[in-house]
């Protein structure tokens, strides 16, 4: 059985900010890493791996450096890594990346067929998940979004039985092989990898294809291929702080009280004042 | 069956990412284990790294490493509740390559320098903790087991500078748990301010950088220091002191640093300024006496976890590049006579000797113990000394004769001659 696993290197997302003078996101110094939710469809991939044989192949399109999150994906179990990289491919959006990383799998298909791509639901930057969709629907594959689960595959038949994370509850689906899945957390919990699988991934080359070595058209690649066009980034007004009272704790209760009536948050029955409060005070000590 | 390499190193910090680079350099099949999630992340110093000992592995390497500023003023401050004596040191031969020091950022070099070493053929394995040495039968080191699953690996010499924590010497016997008067504790913020705040308060320009060594009130007295570095666009400041000290006068190192950025002679310079990180590490600060076995049958040690640290001149990366450099020469050596026996490694030693850091480190062997033991030489010198030129630069028509007595007077009563005669001597006996 062979997997491609599609996977995307990301700055991490907890230390992402919007430069508030460009608004446009600040990665200098932000450490990158695998797309968590990849990082389970590779899981997913070489469990699969691991019961019917066969071998999983991960996929990125990135700068040269993306070529480190290939090789985490090799220590966490991957037999081959492909890194398109290339100028042309810069400045794409999700039409664009898709149809790069469909030609990556026909290409790559075409020397040893392929019977499953994985992709993770969607990559915690652009948060978008339209990638692995647009890449079925280049290369004819049904889809499958928010898999959680995949319950059993037929080699023979060429089947797949899987269940879908939906809001309600959980849908169970057949599909037809070749198929693309994209995968939520809970189907499979990234292992601790073992030190021999690091000790390939340290010596593991990562390998580089360019434009050519796709059969790509340029004009469908990077910029311009990309008809998306993203006007502006902004982080939504930060929270003004609040009215502060001041004073002694008994009048300060009594003007909240009088606060919260005024603006309609609560009613208030009867007399209201220090008396009023003493007295339920009083009440609970007694 | 666990795969066999020349050697492993425990630990990418500056000693074992340079006797890994220097292995790899050698055509030596090397792996070099760190547990953070990057060399550097779980790194930290000050902020100062010395020329000399990196440019020995990788010449020339300020013009393509990841520097903050190249250091051209030196100052120390002895602080008192509100007054700073200062004395510095502004030189700009050192405003030129080859430079003399620079301030850094560990998380930025230590990810660069292991880089390099994997440049060379090193082979980096991070997110992976050591948990102990293996020995065969006879009692000699093998090789190592780690955390992770079928995670034991072989080699003729496991380096072992796995830093000031040393958990894998302790768990295997080679080191007793560090006494809490040997080990300092240092905790920092990186503070950013724009690049022309830092040229106006330091009065530098360029990548020019000043670094500021205090004293006294800086540590409320206690054995050891406050620090500010400049960075490109932040400065580097902390305070660290004897554990020991923390805990008898039971104050926590936050609170001490919050004492220090408020002090009136630093909280003009840190003005205005984010916090960006926070960070704490320990500094083993024992020197010479407190120092393990530093080689034997298939190991060495290096770096912090040697204890190759000379807190009184800001000494320590420096130590753990040159040892680290010396154990690859002396396992290459060891290599080419197929025998990593005790005597064989033995030469890292005598390599030591021939070297600064053996010769340093016993030079000073006394320094920490000295003050650490007279709690007066912090505690009162630089206090008094601020009094007395308080006094004596202050112009209120005292005849200059009457003042001196004045000030001999005040001296004396918080230091009677022969405490000054000792202080002298013992300082003077710690220090030459």
């Amino acid at each position: 059985m062979h997997i491609v696993v599609c996977v995307k290197q990301v700055p991490d997302a907890t230390e992402v900010r919007i430069d508030p003078k460009t608004n446009t996101l600040v990665r200098e110094g932000i450490p990158s890493i695998v797309n968590p939710y990849d990082l389970h469809a590779v899981e997913a991939a070489v469990l699969l791996r691991e019961q019917w044989g066969g071998k999983v192949t991960v996929l990125s399109m990135g700068p040269p450096q993306a070529a480190e999150a290939l090789q985490k994906c090799v220590g966490q179990g991957a037999d081959e890594a492909i890194l398109l990289t290339d100028r042309a491919f810069a400045g794409a959006d999700t039409l664009a990346t898709s149809y790069a990383l469909a030609k990556a799998i026909e290409t790559i298909a075409a020397k040893e067929p392929v019977d499953l791509v994985l992709t993770g639901r969607q990559a915690i930057d652009g948060d978008t998940g339209q990638v692995g969709p647009g890449i079925a629907a280049r290369l004819g594959l049904p889809v499958l979004t928010y898999v959680c689960k995949i319950r059993s595959i037929d080699l023979t038949q060429r089947r797949l039985v899987a269940e879908r994370l939906l809001e309600e509850g959980r849908e169970v689906v057949e599909s037809r092989l070749p198929a693309l899945l994209t995968v939520v957390k809970e189907i499979a919990e990234p292992r601790y990898a073992s030190l021999p699988s690091l000790l390939r991934a340290a010596r593991y080359k990562v390998q580089a294809w360019n434009k050519d070595d796709i059969q790509a058209d340029a004009q469908q690649l990077g910029l311009k291929g990309s008809p998306t066009v993203v006007g502006t980034i902004f982080s939504p007004p930060g929270r003004q702080a609040g009215p502060q009272l001041e004073g002694e704790p008994q009048a300060i209760a009594a003007q909240l009280v009088h606060e919260l009536a005024a603006r309609g948050i609560i009613g208030i029955q009867g007399p209201v004042g220090v008396s009023r409060f003493e007295s339920i005070t009083q009440r609970q000590s007694a | 069956m666990a795969e066999k390499f020349d050697a492993i190193v425990v630990g990418a910090g500056p000693a074992g990412i340079t006797a890994a680079y220097t292995l790899a350099e050698a055509g030596a099949q090397v792996v070099l284990i760190e547990r953070g999630e990057q060399p550097g992340t779980k790194n930290t110093m000050g902020g100062v790294l010395y020329r000399k000992m990196m440019d020995d592995i990788i010449p020339g390497f300020w013009e393509q490493a990841p520097l903050e500023r190249h250091v051209i003023d030196q100052q120390w401050w002895l602080l008192s509740e509100e007054a700073a004596f200062s004395i510095g040191h502004r030189n700009l031969g050192h405003d030129q390559p080859p430079y003399n020091a620079f301030t850094v950022l560990r998380a930025k070099f230590d990810k660069w320098y292991a880089q390099q070493a994997v440049k060379k053929g090193a082979l980096l394995i991070t997110e992976t903790v050591v948990t102990e040495l293996l020995k065969d039968k006879q009692g000699r080191v093998i090789g190592i087991r780690t955390d992770r699953p079928e995670g034991d690996l072989l080699a003729d010499v496991v380096v072992v500078s796995e830093g000031a924590n040393s958990l894998v010497l302790e768990a295997s016997g080679l080191k007793p748990m560090p006494r809490s008067e040997t080990m300092a504790v240092a905790v920092k913020e990186v503070i950013a301010l724009p690049r022309e705040v830092i040229e106006n308060r330091f009065h530098v320009s360029g990548n020019q950088g000043v670094v500021i060594e205090a004293f006294g009130n800086a540590t409320l007295g206690m054995t050891g220091n406050g620090f500010v570095y400049t960075n490109k666009d932040s400065l580097s400041v902390g305070v660290g002191a004897m554990i020991s000290d923390f805990v008898r006068r039971r104050i926590h190192p936050h609170q001490l640093l919050e004492h220090f950025k408020q002090h009136p002679a630093i909280a003009p310079l840190v003005a205005g300024g984010e916090v960006k990180e926070y960070l704490a590490h320990m500094i083993p600060e024992g020197g010479y006496e407190t120092m393990p076995p530093l080689y034997g049958d298939g190991f060495l040690v290096c770096g912090d976890a040697a204890g190759m640290v000379i807190a009184v001149h800001r000494e320590g990366s420096n130590l753990a590049m040159t040892s680290g450099r010396l154990a690859a020469q002396t396992i290459v050596e060891a290599k080419r006579d197929r025998d990593f026996s005790a005597h064989s490694l033995s030469r890292y030693w005598e390599k030591l000797n021939q070297s600064y850091v053996l010769q340093d480190l016993r030079q000073y062997r006394r320094t920490t113990p000295t003050i650490e033991r007279n709690p007066q030489i912090l505690g009162i010198y630089p206090s008094l000394l601020n009094e007395v030129m308080g006094q004596f630069l202050t112009v209120d028509g005292v005849p200059k004769r009457e003042k001196e007595k004045r000030l001999l007077r005040l001296v004396t009563r918080r230091r009677p001659v022969t405490g000054l005669i000792k202080d002298a001597w013992r300082m003077g006996r710690a220090m030459l």
